[in-house]
């Protein structure tokens, strides 16, 4: 549909593909240009973390749950087929249609027929990170329906515009103002306006959005959602939310269609002890998130009739061939690990070119998508390796050890992209990187080393001319970004004044609690 | 080949690392035990408050009674009344209009036109401040804990356990009945605008637990 002949209806997102955008360092230096952005983020991401810490605090079994939460989902990965079989199996007896689909174009395509059926021109949404991942708003706005973010923060994204930055909380980059300015311009234009004196504190943005959203459910007649958990025993979908956006969709409409990443499914009911311990501490850093709805297949009186999920692959299975990289399908998207980052904390998540961004999409990005575009190439490196994420993780995913083994696949691909037979100089290369980057006085002093190399070529350059071997093995096949002028380490002391993280300090970093500190 | 064979077919290839041995992972966790809270009812009150619902307790005896001053205290003037429920819970709410579940249809827009229901409930639990629906008789289907702005609800001590493991050990012959379960924690709330906590989006921004016995 081209805008030029068709008037949208819902509001339109920045033009591009997320997968065309830049590479990260060259996005992430755009991104801090954005002081407003940047305050944003430490005052959201410092009041989550204190809060988590507090929670998973008061476990004492917490780092029994983690190991639990990561058996169960190893145990679901290593017999993944037999999973999908008997989920499909229960679902299918509960009264839910099941679909598959190998790729993105096949999920929407099947979503957009399935609300064709109906007859419907429009569907409400849960927020959903697969629907996001398949850009399934598009497909369907393409097809002249009008997809309807109902969840608060993606409510914000839609109507400002723009694209989400954050896992759990899409609009972690607005203060209320900005969030107060977007509803006033831009409720009215597509359902129920904002009242004339809308003001920031957020009870009344709140309420504004109870005001816009609620016709919208009243009337609609199809919904979509993600699922957190797919119950394998009872052929049983879990979705947990705080607003209660979640139960109006999932509760109202006579249609309801779940779009479900093959890697969510649980054996067992009883498997949701351990995981609604640990996502709700680890996500919101509440003891419970408000609302966790469970439903199983279609409910005779309760609920919608017409029960649709589409199990989805989109380069899940890729990421599964990898012995390492696919632990990396433990994740439960709580985004602690995003919270706790420095690097995510300063540059947001835009700069991360993926619906999934910070350490977890540092990691999987690369998987799902593969390592063709530049983005997902320059992923693996946009960490300091300090390994916070890692500890926060509530299913154990060992981030830092995964983003070191991306950064050789990253190599490989390019080696192979540029026919080079270069076999030692790069993996060694790699290997010193692993060493340099485990003690952070030994990073820092090679970072220093490579800022002042920087200083002196990058003003004439962006990129490096001929290294020394082993680099210069590296260098004449290819171009090697010109180290910043000031290390990570070095730009958060001058700006923070104090250390960026546990591997920075070698102490056991504020938020964390003793037991979390592998 | 179709895509679900395909995508079994994938994930077998993708997997052929994998031995028997490897495939048999043990989880380091034995289920549905009790967790150390101390006074479970106490807990269990002192939580719910802590997501700013409000929280009573009385003697079975003081149930009407203690319904009718939760729907005044919440503002209630009409009410949904679940299928199911003793009606003489309602006996002392003389004020308030209640309309039944059963009562002929009640589409979305009815339900939006009133303002409270008054419940049962299937499971509390102490460490997390959680009541749990499973929609069974006196709990209506979701709908009516969900549309109407107030929810009253009713739980009996008995209901109460210790932690998740032991709620959801609870909730296993509800789910072998393909019933929907809601876990309740709070009002419903928003941590969407800079991380600071909201009570009151979509779901009841107003929830009044009795906890009897
Ligand atoms: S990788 Fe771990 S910490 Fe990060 S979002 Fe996933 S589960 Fe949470």
């Amino acid at each position: 549909m081209s805008e030029q002949t068709h008037q949208r209806l819902t509001p339109a997102p920045p033009s591009g593909q997320l997968i065309d955008s830049p590479r990260f360092p060259v996005a992430a230096k755009h991104e801090l240009g954005n002081a407003q952005q940047r305050a944003n983020l430490r005052h959201a991401t410092h009041t989550i973390r204190d809060k988590r810490a507090r929670v998973v605090g008061e476990l004492d079994n917490w780092e029994q749950l983690r190991l639990a939460g990561e058996a169960i989902k190893n145990k679901v990965l290593r017999n993944l087929p037999d999973h999908l079989v008997r989920l499909e199996a229960s679902l299918t007896a509960n009264g839910a249609t099941v679909h598959w689909a190998r790729d993105a174009a096949e999920a929407n395509r099947i979503v957009v027929g399935l609300v064709q059926a109906t007859g419907s021109h429009e569907v409400v949404k849960v927020k959903s990170m697969a629907t996001q991942e398949i850009e399934l708003n598009e497909a369907l706005e393409d097809a002249g329906i009008a997809a309807w973010e109902t969840d608060l923060a993606e409510l914000i994204v839609q109507l400002g515009h723009d694209r989400p930055s954050h896992i759990l909380v899409p609009a972690i980059h607005r203060n209320r103002t900005e969030v107060r300015d977007i509803f006033r311009e831009e409720m009215g234009r597509y359902g129920t306006p904002a009242p004339p004196d809308l003001d920031d504190n957020p009870a009344n943005l709140a309420n504004a959005a109870r005001g816009h959203l609620r016709d919208k459910f009243m009337r609609a007649k199809v919904a979509v959602s993600g699922a957190n958990f797919a119950i394998a025993d009872t052929g049983s979908l879990v979705v947990v939310e705080s607003e209660g956006n979640g139960r109006m969709c999932l509760t109202l409409p006579d249609t309801l269609i779940s779009v479900v990443g093959v890697e969510k499914v649980l054996p067992s009911f009883d498997d949701l002890e351990v995981f609604l311990q640990l996502l709700p501490r680890s996500s919101t850093a509440e003891r419970m998130n408000p609302y966790t709805s469970i439903w199983s297949g279609r409910r005779e009186g309760d609920g919608p009739q017409d029960v649709h999920v589409v199990l989805l692959d989109n380069g899940r299975t890729r990421a599964l061939a990898d012995r390492e990289g696919r632990q990396a399908l433990r994740c439960i998207r709580c985004s602690a690990c995003l919270n706790i980052c420095p690097v995510f904390e300063k540059v947001g998540g835009h700069a991360y070119g993926s619906v999934y961004p910070g350490p977890i999409g540092a990691i999987l990005n690369p998987q799902i998508r593969g390592t063709a575009s530049e983005v997902d190439r320059s992923l693996p490196f946009a960490s300091t390796l300090c390994g916070a994420c890692g500890d926060v993780c509530p299913v154990r995913i060992p981030i830092p050890e995964l983003l070191v083994h991306l950064r050789h696949e990253v190599v490989e691909a390019k080696k192979a992209d540029h026919g080079v037979h270069l076999p030692h100089a790069e993996p060694l290369m790699m290997r010193s990187g692993g060493w340099v980057m485990g003690d952070h006085r030994r990073l820092e002093a090679a970072q220093r080393a490579s800022t002042l190399g920087g200083g002196l070529l990058g003003r004439f350059t962006d990129h490096l001319g001929p290294l020394p071997w082993p680099l210069s093995a590296w260098t004449s096949a290819r171009d090697v970004p010109t180290p910043p002028t000031e290390t990570f380490r070095e730009w958060w002391r001058r700006v923070r004044g104090d250390d960026p993280g546990p591997a920075a300090s070698g102490d056991t970093p504020a938020g964390h609690t003793p037991e979390e500190t592998r | 080949m179709n895509a679900r064979d395909e995508i079994l077919a994938r994930t077998r290839a993708a997997l052929a690392d994998v031995t028997p041995s490897d495939a048999d992972v043990q989880v380091p966790w034995t289920y549905g035990q009790p967790v150390e809270v101390g006074d479970v009812l106490a807990t269990f009150v002192e939580r719910v408050e802590d997501y700013r619902a409000t929280v009573v307790r009385c003697a079975a005896s003081e149930l009407p009674a203690a319904i009718a001053a939760g729907l005044k205290f919440t503002g209630t003037d009409k009410a949904v009344v679940p299928t199911g429920l003793d009606p003489e819970w309602l006996s002392a709410a003389t004020g308030v209009r209640f309309v039944s579940e059963d009562a002929g249809q009640l589409g979305n827009d009815d339900l939006n036109r009133l303002d409270g229901v008054v419940t049962a409930a299937a499971v509390g639990i102490a460490e997390t401040g959680t009541i749990v629906l499973d929609h069974g008789p006196g709990q209506g289907r979701r709908a009516l804990t969900l549309v109407p702005d107030r929810h009253v609800c009713v739980i009996t001590a008995e209901q109460v356990v210790s932690g998740v493991p032991e709620a959801v050990a609870r909730l296993r012959p509800s789910i072998a009945a393909r019933r929907p379960l809601t876990w309740i924690s709070g009002p419903s709330a928003t941590s969407d605008i800079e991380l600071s906590r909201v009570e009151g989006v979509h779901g009841p921004r107003q929830l009044y637990v009795i906890v009897v016995g």
